[in-house]
């Protein structure tokens, strides 16, 4: 066990290196959701109506948020993909360390990074007038929720992290998944919507998440969307995971 | 006193779909000696190397490398062992220094700073320790690949292929240090094309060809089965090429 976590902590050192010498990723990372929040804020936001009295980027951010996580673990897939194209990997697999220590350090260089990139759309959503009276503990039920979603999406790419032929192979696949909440009720209530969008935006994931993480900005009951979304994130973490377990074993037995 | 191989095949076999890279390999390297399996492009070497190394499963046979076996007892082979790949597996982004200092970590040894910097020194990259791998030439790379896998003394080191690309002098760096490994009593199996590297390093050679290791035998040995034609053509001793060309030829027009 202790030499999972000492190779775990090797590994994870590493990682977050290339993070630090390459923080346009982070940049990157984060000019998608703020681009859309800007574009949503101040062009969109005027002609829609939505059911709460706050200000629109109040009801706009929990959908940003996920956004930036979905951008984020582009660079996890990047990441992972490149070391196992470069050799570097093979390297450590002949190593006398536990082979699991290899995905996670990704996974926890993952979550880093995202967090980062998070405060950073956060900073800017606060620039843009975003508040919250929210306490210290709905903040950190906010914050909870989106480690959670973070883990989820982060096991999810390491799949075609794992593998993908070619880099640009490897970040295509997030773009479906930046684009979900589009298609939920983070930018426009979902009541508008043609009954067969509307059917999906109200079932898929990001539509609870959403409504829960605004319901707890605004000092308002959770309740069943935050049973829904925990449900939610923590299914899509366990299939996560054991679809990217089964691709390693898989792919490198 | 008998002691084991340090490596030690039989029979063994692998398989991608239907193309059968190996047909039944037995080999055989005593402790403490350089073994240069030959082969041309394609006859299996990776393939081999990476079954030892505990990275691919063999289909069939057996394989022990210092007393454990690849496919039962992997974690004890990798504790024993260092593989230099084919493609210099640095990373790009840290410095030589970093890179060391990682594989130290992960080896678990006791002064991680201190065997970097032993490291650096024994391969006369001191200086360009502190610089990123992505600035170092080919040989530097190639240098800094074989540090890496030197980290903590493991007994059996392979290298596939450890001079491929490289020019003259980086070729020269690469051969005294195999060449050092092996005074200090480490065995080295490393793959190469060229009978030169073969006949300038080794104790031993094996020859893979078409599935199986035609040849495996000290150089004087292996010499000795040259094609007498040969000899009497050309005024010299026979080389490793004529013994290859009249090998796997052989081989090929059966
Ligand atoms: N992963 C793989 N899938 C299918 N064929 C492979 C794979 N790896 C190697 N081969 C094939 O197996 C043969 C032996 O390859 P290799 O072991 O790399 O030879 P060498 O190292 O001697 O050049 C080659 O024909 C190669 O194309
Ligand atoms: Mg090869």
């Amino acid at each position: 066990m202790t030499t999972f976590v000492r190779a775990t902590a090797a590994l994870t050192g590493r990682s977050l290196t290339h993070v630090r010498r390459s923080p346009d990723t982070i940049i990157t990372t984060a000019l998608t959701p703020v681009a859309m929040m800007l574009l949503f804020v101040y062009v969109f936001g005027s002609a829609i109506q939505t059911p709460s009295p706050g200000r629109y980027v109040d009801y706009l951010l929990p959908g940003i948020l996920l956004m930036t996580v979905a951008s984020s673990i582009a660079y996890t897939a990047y990441r992972l993909f490149m070391d196992v194209d470069g050799g570097i990997f093979e390297r450590f697999r002949s190593l006398p360390i536990a082979r699991s220590a290899l995905l996670w350090s990704h996974v926890l260089t993952s979550v880093v990074a995202t967090s980062v990139a998070l405060a950073l759309v956060v900073l800017v959503a606060v620039v843009m007038g975003f508040r919250s009276g929210a306490g210290p503990l709905a903040w950190l039920a906010v914050a909870g929720i989106l480690l959670l979603f973070t883990l989820a999406l982060t096991w999810l790419a390491l799949v075609p992290g794992l593998l993908a032929t070619s880099a640009d192979a490897v970040s295509g696949f997030a773009f479906p998944l930046i684009f979900l909440p589009f298609v939920s009720s983070a930018f426009v209530p979902t009541d508008g919507m043609p009954t067969p969008v509307r059917w999906f935006a109200e079932h898929q994931p990001v539509t609870p998440i959403v409504e829960a993480m605004r319901s707890l900005y605004a000092e308002q009951p959770a309740g069943s969307d935050l049973t829904l979304a925990v449900t939610w994130c923590l299914g899509l973490l366990l299939v996560a995971y054991l679809l990217a377990m089964r691709t390693y074993r898989r792919r490198f037995g | 006193m008998t002691t084991t191989p340090a490596v030690r095949t039989v029979g063994l076999t692998k398989s991608y779909a239907d193309l059968a890279v190996l047909r039944g390999v037995d080999l055989s390297v005593p402790a403490g000696s350089i073994c240069a399996l030959l082969g041309r492009n394609g006859a299996g070497k990776t393939t081999l190397v990476r079954i030892l190394s505990t990275l691919l499963q063999p289909d069939g046979g057996t394989a022990t490398v210092a007393g454990h076996d690849v496919v039962t007892a992997p974690g004890r082979v990798r504790e024993r062992i260092s593989l230099t790949g084919q493609f210099a597996a640095v990373d790009d982004v840290l410095t030589g220094r970093e890179n060391l200092v990682l594989v130290a970590r992960l080896r678990r040894v006791a002064a991680p700073t201190r065997v970097a910097d032993d490291l650096l020194d024994r391969f006369s990259l001191t200086e360009a320790g502190r610089r990123r791998a992505a600035t170092y030439s080919g040989g530097m790379r190639r240098r800094l690949d074989l540090a890496m896998s030197l980290v903590a003394d493991p007994p059996v080191v392979f290298l596939d292929e450890p001079t491929t690309g490289l020019d003259p002098q980086g070729r020269h760096e690469v051969w005294a240090a195999v060449r050092d490994l092996a005074r200090g009593g480490t065995t080295v199996l490393l793959t190469t094309q060229h009978l030169e590297e073969a006949e300038r390093l080794a104790d031993r050679v094996a020859v893979l060809h078409e599935g199986r290791v035609v040849v495996d035998g000290t150089l004087a040995e292996v010499q000795a089965l040259a094609p007498p034609t040969t000899v009497e053509q050309v005024p010299r001793p026979p080389s490793l090429e004529d013994v290859f060309l009249g090998l796997t030829g052989a081989q090929e027009s059966r």
